[in-house]
């Protein structure tokens, strides 16, 4: 594939054509680990992820985001998990993890053809 | 100085207190530790500045209905004196570190949730109505510097000789609470027991050492007495209120 | 699958609108394309918060105090929102900064210039913020998953911002004549770097635009910036005030207005460090990062010793 990224946009200066500076970067050891956070919008609802922030410690991811991810009331109820520990499906196992359920039709109520006189089901 | 009543004075001296730790806290803004501490003790600030609004504007209210005058918020914020501010001293004094910030906010939060509960009762329906909005905030702004104090007390070497630094330097700066100015409707000489009290679980957790008993306090604030850092204060904060006298922002 | 399979099933998914995610194959120019754009759009938002920031202890009254430190705040929260979409693509955010402080990655030249008076606040929130946000509109639809989510979460709120700032400018506009000299100046002076935010011209440009194909990007600069001068010019007549542009005029035959030639000196020798307020910013962002180091090393240690603590009582 032809690659070739020569455009320059707001949020997007090449660095290369805009060089200075020195080459130098040392990361800081004290990197707060990172957090997921899950936010209930309103009782009743699930929790749903809302984004990651850095934190020492659980309490602290907590209280970080309510600070970070609640300031338009957007929450009543918060989880935060390290994300380390999230473990995810494989992409590459999409098609064997989800195709087998397309032609499970009759799983669907509107598979069930019904006479319309009949009420309340 | 204003000729005021009590209620007024003691409504300005609460709206003060709140503005000024606003206007230190605010400089944070874009400077703090890491992201996520700095949108934190934003937070704070917005909830102090919110908290003055709601006192200036009742000040305001009394002051226009007791003697015909046209005061807002933006009048008493903007266009009073050195000498006219009523704050604790403990609130204009420089941020300094992060431990000296935390500090503060922490002597102050927990002196506030003290004083709140008790405007909660009072017989004046505003103030009482602003206490119970505000003490949520203030609670929670105790628990967020409750928990640096000790971070930072049992964190490491460096964190702990910055944070007895900063008690050694607001220490002083906490008698003024419980000292009562002459117009001040609610006494709060009767909070200081469960404030030390308060304070000494915080600080037992964090491994601090309490402070000797009966130290020399500074106290003047509440009367217009301030440190020489007030004037720097107002000087930047009313700058263009006062460069342009009369103008809608 | 070859690599060439793969590049061409990448491809699919991005021709059909499927969004593409963190565990998702892609090539290693499109990672690298998009965390070089994602967190030079965090820096912007970090960096960007000290113009603003610098006015914040003398907002001319109460109610805009608490206006301006609610939008300096929004903007920490977008820079976060988006270093934790970079984290995605295997960078760690302290890489980022790091990369950042040492001049290495890049933040929107804009703001490199100073703010020097209040009405900047409304010039910046009217203009600035707008000319991000029609970027920023066209990147809620762009292909990477997170970004895309982030931007649709920046958009949200950025909404308030441009409102904010138009007003505070209404306020100036309708006000003394010192405050509308005030509003006419500040348009003055950030009209021009607004309409640089939208970078080089097209025809600067002689390849064929993989971030187009990408759908990284969606509209060419000139394109934005075009829907940005059309828009601006109607704005500005709310106001009463001008645009410091004698070229620019109604173009019949291409239903846009003309305006004329951008300083690009000026542009890219404000990327390249030479901007007013260049050393400052990154002098400023230093400094706060510096000195929170043992802040942020306390906040660990205390973690580290509390869960050790908590062990030793469950053994």
């Amino acid at each position: 594939m032809n690659i070739q990224i020569r455009k320059f946009y707001y949020g997007d200066i090449p660095e290369d054509t805009a060089q200075v500076g020195s080459n130098h970067s040392t990361t800081n050891e004290n990197a707060w680990p990172l957090w997921e956070v899950f936010i209930r919008s309103k009782q009743g609802l699930d929790h749903k992820h809302a984004g990651s922030l850095h934190a020492a410690d659980a309490a602290m991811a907590i209280e970080n985001a309510r600070d970070v991810y609640t300031r338009r009331q957007e929450g009543v109820s918060i989880w935060v998990i390290e994300s380390k520990h999230v473990h995810a499906s494989n992409p590459d196992d999409a098609e064997m993890f989800y195709e087998p359920a397309s032609d499970k039709i009759y799983r669907h109520p509107t598979f069930y053809d019904l006479p319309d006189e009949l009420k309340h089901m | 100085m204003m000729n005021e009543n009590k209620l007024v004075s003691s409504t300005l001296q609460l709206a003060d207190s709140a503005l000024i730790l606003g206007q230190r806290n605010a400089a944070w803004c874009a400077h703090g530790p890491i992201l996520e501490q700095d949108i934190a003790i934003t937070n704070i600030t917005l909830d102090l500045i919110g908290q003055a609004r709601n006192f200036y504007q009742y000040a305001a209210k009394l002051m226009n209905e007791a003697d015909n005058k046209n005061e807002t918020e933006d009048t008493l914020a903007y266009f009073r004196n050195e000498r006219d501010f009523k704050n604790y001293l403990i609130c204009e004094l420089p941020n300094g570190d992060w431990a000296q910030t935390i500090l503060r906010q922490f002597f102050l939060s927990t002196f506030q949730s003290l004083l709140f509960e008790k405007m909660m009762q009072s017989s004046d329906t505003q103030l009482a109505a602003i206490a119970t909005k505000s003490i949520k905030e203030i609670q929670y702004h105790l628990k967020w510097s409750s928990e640096w104090v000790i971070r930072l007390g049992d964190g490491t070497e460096e964190s702990r000789n910055r944070i007895l630094a900063a008690v050694d330097y607001l220490w002083m700066y906490t008698g003024e609470f419980f000292i009562p100015a002459a117009y001040e409707i609610f006494n709060a000489a009767d909070l200081q027991q469960d404030w030390l009290h308060h304070v000494a679980i915080v600080f037992e957790e964090a491994t601090i050492p309490f402070p000797a008993e009966n130290q020399f306090m500074q106290t003047g604030g509440k009367t217009g007495m301030h440190t020489e850092h007030l004037g720097f204060i107002i000087a930047e904060m009313q700058s263009l209120q006062r460069a342009y006298p009369g103008a809608e922002w | 699958m070859s690599l060439h399979d793969l590049e061409k099933s990448f491809q699919d998914k991005i021709d059909k609108e499927i969004k593409i995610e963190p565990k998702d194959w892609m090539p290693e120019a499109y990672r690298k394309t998009n965390l070089r754009q994602i967190s030079q759009h965090a820096h912007s938002e970090i960096v960007g918060m000290l113009p603003e920031g610098n006015w914040i202890t003398r907002a001319p009254s109460l109610k805009r105090k608490v206006i301006l430190i609610a939008k300096v705040q929004d903007e920490a929260g977008h820079g976060l929102y988006l270093y934790s979409a970079a984290e995605t693509l295997g960078s760690s955010r302290d890489q980022m900064i790091a990369d950042l402080h040492s001049g290495k990655a890049k933040y929107s030249s804009i703001f490199n210039y100073p703010t020097l008076t209040w009405a900047d606040m409304g010039a910046v929130g009217w203009l600035v913020d707008g000319a991000a946000i029609l970027n920023q509109v066209m990147l809620c639809r762009t292909s990477y998953g997170p970004y895309a989510r982030a931007m649709v979460r920046i958009c949200k709120e950025e909404s308030f911002h441009q409102r904010q700032g138009f007003e505070s400018l209404m306020v100036l506009s309708k006000g003394t004549q010192a405050q509308r000299d005030m509003c006419q100046d500040a348009i003055n002076r950030w009209w021009w770097p607004s309409l640089m935010m939208f970078g080089p011209t097209d025809s600067e440009s002689t390849n064929s635009d993989q971030s187009i194909k990408w759908k990284i990007k969606r509209k060419t600069n000139d394109e934005l910036r075009q829907q940005f001068v059309d828009m601006i010019v109607e704005q500005v007549k709310i106001l009463g005030m001008t645009l410091p542009d004698p070229d620019l005029k109604w173009n019949e035959e291409r239903q846009h207005y003309d305006f004329g030639n951008i300083n690009w000196e000026e542009f890219w020798n404000v990327v390249k460090g030479n901007g007013p307020c260049n050393k400052q910013r990154l002098a400023a962002r230093n400094k706060a990062h510096d000195e929170g180091a043992w802040v942020r090393a306390a906040a660990l240690a205390y973690a580290e010793k509390r869960k050790n603590k908590l062990k030793n009582k469950a053994a």
